[in-house]
Order: C-alpha cells, then sequence, then structure tokens
C-alpha cells in the first residue's frame, strides 16, 4: 500500500522519546547487573550509584568460574532446560497438532481440565508434588525436574502450537493428500516446515521458563551436585555477607545461553513463512 | 482417463443433510461443471470425489469400482483448489513436482517432467520462484501445473477462478477449456458462476438445497429449464417471472392480455410466466401489446439493458440487441416471443412442452 505520511517534527521527536524511555526502562537493571559484575568488591558501595565504576575488573567473573561450582550448576540448568524444552515442544506439537485438525469426543473436556491446570498458583500443589517426586525416589535428581516442568509448560504450550498450527490453512495438507502423501507424510514434508516459527516460539519460551525456575528446584533438589542455576546463585547468600559482584558475574554468565537461543531460533520467529500459500 | 459414478449418494453432518440422492454417470473425458448458489453443497460433492469428505451413503465408483473408502492419495485423481494451496517453502518447480517426488520419482524424470509442463502453461521462467513471488495468475497456473503433472485419471477444480481479477478469469477460463481439449481428461469442476459453467461445460449439473435440479447440456438448461430455479440461475440478465392463469390454448397475464402458448401441452396448471430479457421485443404501441415506462437504462454497446416498468404487471427487464435511442421515461410497447416463454406450475416446475426444442 503506498500512502503519503504527513511528517510532524514533535510527533516524531514524542515517538522516539517514548521509545528510549521504555528501552532505558527496561534495560537499565541489565546494565546494572553488568555494572556491578565489574566493580571490584571494595568499590561497590562507596562508589554508590556511579553509573560506570571507577575501577573495572573481570575478578569476579574468573571466581565465579574457578572457585565456585557455577559450571556444575550451569550444566544442570542447561540439561534440565533442554530435556524440559525438548520434550515439551514434542508433546505440545502433537497435541496441538490433534487440536487444530481432529474432532474427537472430549475434545473439549480435556481442553477445560488443561485450562484449569492452570489456574491454581503453584505454591498450592508443592507439597503434593514432593510427596509423589519424593515416593518415586527422584528427589535431588534432574530428571524429576525435567518431570515436572514438562508437566506444567505443556499446557500453554499445546494452545502455543495449536493456534499455530491453526494459521496454516487445511487446502495445504488436503493438496498434499491429493498429490498422494499420507497424512503423516502431508505433516512431515509440508506442515513441519511451516510450523517452525512456532516450534521456535515454543521452544524458547519453554527454555526461559524451566532456565529462571526457582521454586521446585528450590523444593525437590538439596544436594550440591544436582543445584540449578537459579538455586546455586543463592549460595553467593552467605549468613554473614552476600557475595554481590560474583553473583552479578554468575547472572551475567547466565544470561549467556538465553541470549545464544534465541539468536539461534529468532530466524524461525519471523513471521510470514506461510505467505504466498494462498490467496493474499 | 476414467469414467466417474455418483449412485444415489448422500451426506450429512450429524442431523444436518447436505447432499442427498445425487445420481451422475460423468463419461471418460467429459467436463461436468457443478453450479450453484452458495451452500448448495457442490464444493461439498467434489470434495467427497477427491476423497477429502467422507460420504455417508451411496456408491462412487470410477471405472465401475467403489472407491468410497479409498483414501485420496490412491484415488489418481488431481485438485485444483480454490486457494491455490502452494506449499510456501517450495520453489515452483518443486511444488509441481511434489506428487512425483512423493511417488518416488528420480531427480531427472522429474525436472524433464516440470519442464514441459512449464512450457505449456508458460512457466519455465518462473520454476526458482516461491509462491509469494507469483502473482495471482501465476499462482493458478502453477496450482494447474500441479495437477497436470501427475497425468491424473481425473481433474477435480474448486471455484479456480474466483480469486482472479476479471481479465484474468476469461484468460484462464479459456485456458482450461483450451487444456481439457489438448488433454481430453475427465474434469469435474464447481463454480458459481454461470458464465463460467455455460463456457466450459459439455454438461452442467444444476444443485440447490442439496438436490440436483437439473443435469444438460448448456443449452438444454437454458431453453429447457426444467423448474423456476434452474431457469432463474442460468442465463444473464435474469429471466422475469409473473403470475399468469390458465386459459385456452395459453395463459391469461394478470394485465389481461392473452399469450398462446402452441408449444405447450397443457397450460391447466400454469401459475407463472419466464421470459428470458433478450426474448421481449420493443415495439410501437399498437393497443394489442404490453406498454412500459423505461426506468433504467443501460447501454452496453452491444446490447441495451431496459429496466422497465410494465404496466399492470410490474418491472422487466429487457434486452434488446443493439444500441436503441431510448432514455429513461420514455414510453413504449413491449412484445413477448411467445414460443420462448417458460410456464411453471405452482411447485415451481416447468410445464411439458408438446414438441422439443426444434419448434
Amino acid at each position: 500500500m503506498i500512502f503519503t505520511q504527513i511528517q510532524r517534527p514533535a510527533m516524531t521527536l514524542g515517538k522516539y522519546a517514548a521509545i528510549l524511555f521504555y528501552l532505558t526502562f527496561a534495560l537499565f537493571p541489565l546494565y546494572w547487573l553488568l555494572k556491578i559484575a565489574v566493580t571490584p568488591d571494595r568499590l561497590i558501595y562507596s562508589d554508590g550509584t556511579r553509573v560506570w565504576p571507577s575501577e573495572f575488573t573481570l575478578s569476579n567473573f574468573s571466581a565465579v568460574l574457578f572457585q565456585t561450582d557455577f559450571l556444575s550448576y550451569f550444566s544442570n540448568s542447561l540439561v534440565v532446560s533442554l530435556g524440559t524444552a525438548g520434550l515439551t515442544t514434542i508433546f505440545a506439537a502433537g497435541a496441538g497438532y490433534a487440536f487444530s485438525r481432529f474432532n474427537f469426543g472430549g475434545k473439549k473436556i480435556i481442553i477445560a481440565v488443561m485450562l484449569i491446570t492452570q489456574m491454581f498458583p503453584l505454591l498450592m500443589i508443592i507439597a503434593p508434588i514432593y510427596k509423589v517426586v519424593a515416593s518415586l525416589g527422584l528427589l535431588n535428581s534432574l530428571t524429576s525436574l525435567i518431570i515436572v516442568y514438562t508437566a506444567f509448560n505443556i499446557p500453554f504450550a499445546t494452545f502455543l502450537m495449536q493456534s499455530f498450527f491453526d494459521g496454516i490453512p487445511k487446502d495445504l495438507e488436503e493438496a498434499a493428500m491429493m498429490d498422494g502423501c499420507s497424512r503423516f507424510q502431508a505433516l512431515r514434508k509440508v506442515i513441519l516446515p511451516l510450523t517452525l516459527p512456532g516450534l521456535g516460539a515454543t521452544l524458547g519460551f519453554v527454555f526461559t521458563a524451566a532456565w529462571s525456575e526457582l521454586l521446585f528446584a528450590l523444593m525437590l533438589i538439596s544436594k550440591n551436585d544436582t543445584m540449578t542455576f537459579p538455586v546455586g546463585l543463592l549460595t553467593f547468600v552467605s549468613k554473614f555477607s552476600v557475595d554481590w559482584g560474583q553473583m552479578m558475574a554468575a547472572g551475567v554468565l547466565a544470561l549467556v545461553p538465553s541470549c545464544l537461543f534465541f539468536i539461534f531460533i529468532q530466524r524461525y520467529l519471523v513471521q510470514g513463512l506461510t505467505s504466498g500459500a494462498v490467496k493474499g | 482417463m476414467a469414467r466417474i459414478q455418483l449412485k444415489n449418494l448422500a451426506k450429512s453432518y450429524g442431523s444436518v443433510e447436505v447432499l442427498r440422492n445425487i445420481n451422475l454417470d460423468i463419461r471418460d473425458g467429459e467436463f461436468v461443471v457443478l453450479v450453484g448458489p452458495s451452500g448448495c453443497g457442490k464444493s461439498t460433492l467434489l470434495r467427497m470425489i477427491a476423497g477429502l469428505e467422507p460420504i455417508t451413503a451411496g456408491d462412487f465408483e470410477i471405472d465401475d469400482k467403489r472407491m468410497n473408502d479409498v483414501r485420496p492419495r490412491d484415488r489418481d485423481i488431481a485438485m485444483v483448489f480454490q486457494s491455490y494451496a502452494l506449499y510456501p517453502h517450495m520453489d515452483v518447480a518443486r511444488n509441481m513436482g511434489f506428487s512425483m517426488e512423493i511417488r518416488g520419482d528420480s531427480a531427472e524424470l522429474r525436472k524433464s517432467r516440470v519442464t514441459e509442463v512449464g512450457k505449456t502453461l508458460g512457466l519455465n521462467s518462473l520454476l526458482q520462484r516461491l509462491p509469494k513471488e507469483l502473482s495471482g495468475g501465476q499462482r493458478q497456473r502453477v496450482a494447474m501445473g500441479r495437477a497436470i503433472i501427475r497425468d491424473p485419471r481425473a481433474f477435480l477444480f474448486d471455484e479456480p477462478l474466483s480469486n482472479l481479477d476479471a481479465a484474468l478469469r476469461v484468460e484462464m477460463r479459456l485456458e482450461i477449456a483450451r487444456l481439457h481439449q489438448k488433454l481430453s481428461a475427465t474434469m469435474i469442476y464447481v463454480t458459481h458462476d454461470q458464465v463460467e459453467a455455460l463456457t466450459l461445460a459439455d454438461r452442467i449439473v444444476v444443485l440447490d438445497n442439496g438436490n440436483v435440479q437439473q443435469v444438460g447440456s448448456p443449452l438444454d438448461l437454458y431453453e429447457q429449464p426444467a423448474n423456476k430455479f434452474v431457469a432463474q440461475f442460468i442465463g444473464s440478465p435474469t429471466m422475469n417471472v409473473v403470475p399468469v392463469s390458465p386459459a385456452k390454448g395459453g395463459v391469461t397475464l394478470a394485465n389481461g392480455l392473452f399469450l398462446s402458448t402452441p408449444h405447450l401441452a397443457d397450460t391447466s396448471e400454469a401459475f407463472e410466466l419466464g421470459i428470458r430479457p433478450e426474448h421481449i421485443d420493443v415495439v410501437a404501441d399498437d393497443g394489442q401489446c404490453l406498454t412500459a415506462v423505461a426506468d433504467v437504462v443501460e447501454h452496453l454497446g452491444s446490447d441495451t439493458n431496459i429496466y422497465a416498468l410494465v404496466d399492470g404487471l410490474g418491472p422487466m427487464m429487457v434486452r434488446v440487441h443493439g444500441n436503441i435511442a431510448t432514455k429513461s421515461g420514455d414510453r413504449f410497447g413491449l412484445r413477448l416471443r411467445a414460443p420462448n416463454a417458460h410456464i411453471f406450475g405452482s411447485d415451481g416446475r416447468a410445464l411439458a412442452r408438446a414438441i422439443s426444442r426444434a419448434a
């Protein structure tokens, strides 16, 4: 569409000011995280609210990496988050496809039940979950976390995937079936490639949720060697002091996989992959 | 190539019956058009033939083999969708060759076949493009190419031209007609556009409300519609219908004028008269004809359409060949060509004719 836009300097300025304000507001905590992480311990209080520390150091990072169990927490978190994201996405894709394409008995009830599971605060079910996990002998194992996270993320992820499948015209599958595909072939060769943005979004969403989960990890894990990163972060708080510098450095490092993950999937997140399929 | 038979075919969704008692024998190589207003079940019928919609009752046969429960992939029928349904992540060549890819044909064979079909459709310069980089007409052509390449037993078209603009629609219509001549394949075509139906079909099936209203050649439907629905659906502008009462050897119009109808066997059940706009002549008022005043006059160049308010009868549409000088507000006489008049009973059925079309 072609249309002329009347340029109003005041409006343009206002727009940029609003964007700038928003960005500052959103990114300032991250900046502060980074700033404290590169500030030497002895300057944390004396530097006060200076925007950039008077002395720059990477010692917090090396301390975190080599003198604490950070790497073990980190790899535990990675295992749990990737496992959860992978499992959840597989289940959610299957369920979402079924909800989107098939009519079967009890469909409405299942959807309603899945919605209900999302209504309760997690705190309410922590005790029963603990009991179940304990009697299965899975306390202090990463498996227990993967199972619990997967169970809690599936409903939302399913609805997310369903909406992505709903966005793909049914005609495409039918055309594939007329072209000689079985339903499964049509799914694999036509629908799946078009659902990559949806799979990417679901993977990303579940990964971040699992990566930063604290409550269950705190309850189900008490041994140092199976602690995930958010629990491990608490070990920087000792009885008498908080090691701010190392804590922030660990925080910065913990952001890395999330960032990498989103850089990796962002190309699947771009919309418009299905454009040109049908009239448009 | 294939002969397709529908025997007492029916379709219902739960308790809602959308199609009933569909009987149709489509000869090998025939071009059959299913036509009807939206919601008449024509697309559903096509999808049942394709295998995309289960058949509730009756038999569907291809070459005398019952195919009711055969999967779409095994029916060897190609379908062109209204939305084109091109695979957006594949280029034109792969879109066209997809069925061969699934069948396991070699890349070499696929390529030569794609080029061959692409040549007939003028697509060879576009083979590397993605669907989103094509215009509507080009997408339509790719969708057709995808169907042709398989050399299927029959082609199904589901309103393939309805997404194109008027000029392109005429062009693609011609192309489909040519395609049918060239491939002489069995084709079943769904449309709500009667012009497409009349121009393309060997036989037209008029559907309304889940029932077949009439099956016949385009001229049959135009000249001898079986009922009022078909009469008004086929032909443009629409046939005029006015109430009449039976009279000896003809009918009497509401304004008292007698019309002799020797081409009808018996007019005792006459209830309404249908006359096409092109079968009404504008004449000088001689006291023996209808009189009317022109409400709106459309000059189309080749024809003149007059929306006339006929005294004692109400509005009627008149189409005069050529360009005449009538303008809005003019008074003139009208004469109905009695042999072209259709008389319908109170149930809407056309009354039986005494002699056939030749008269």
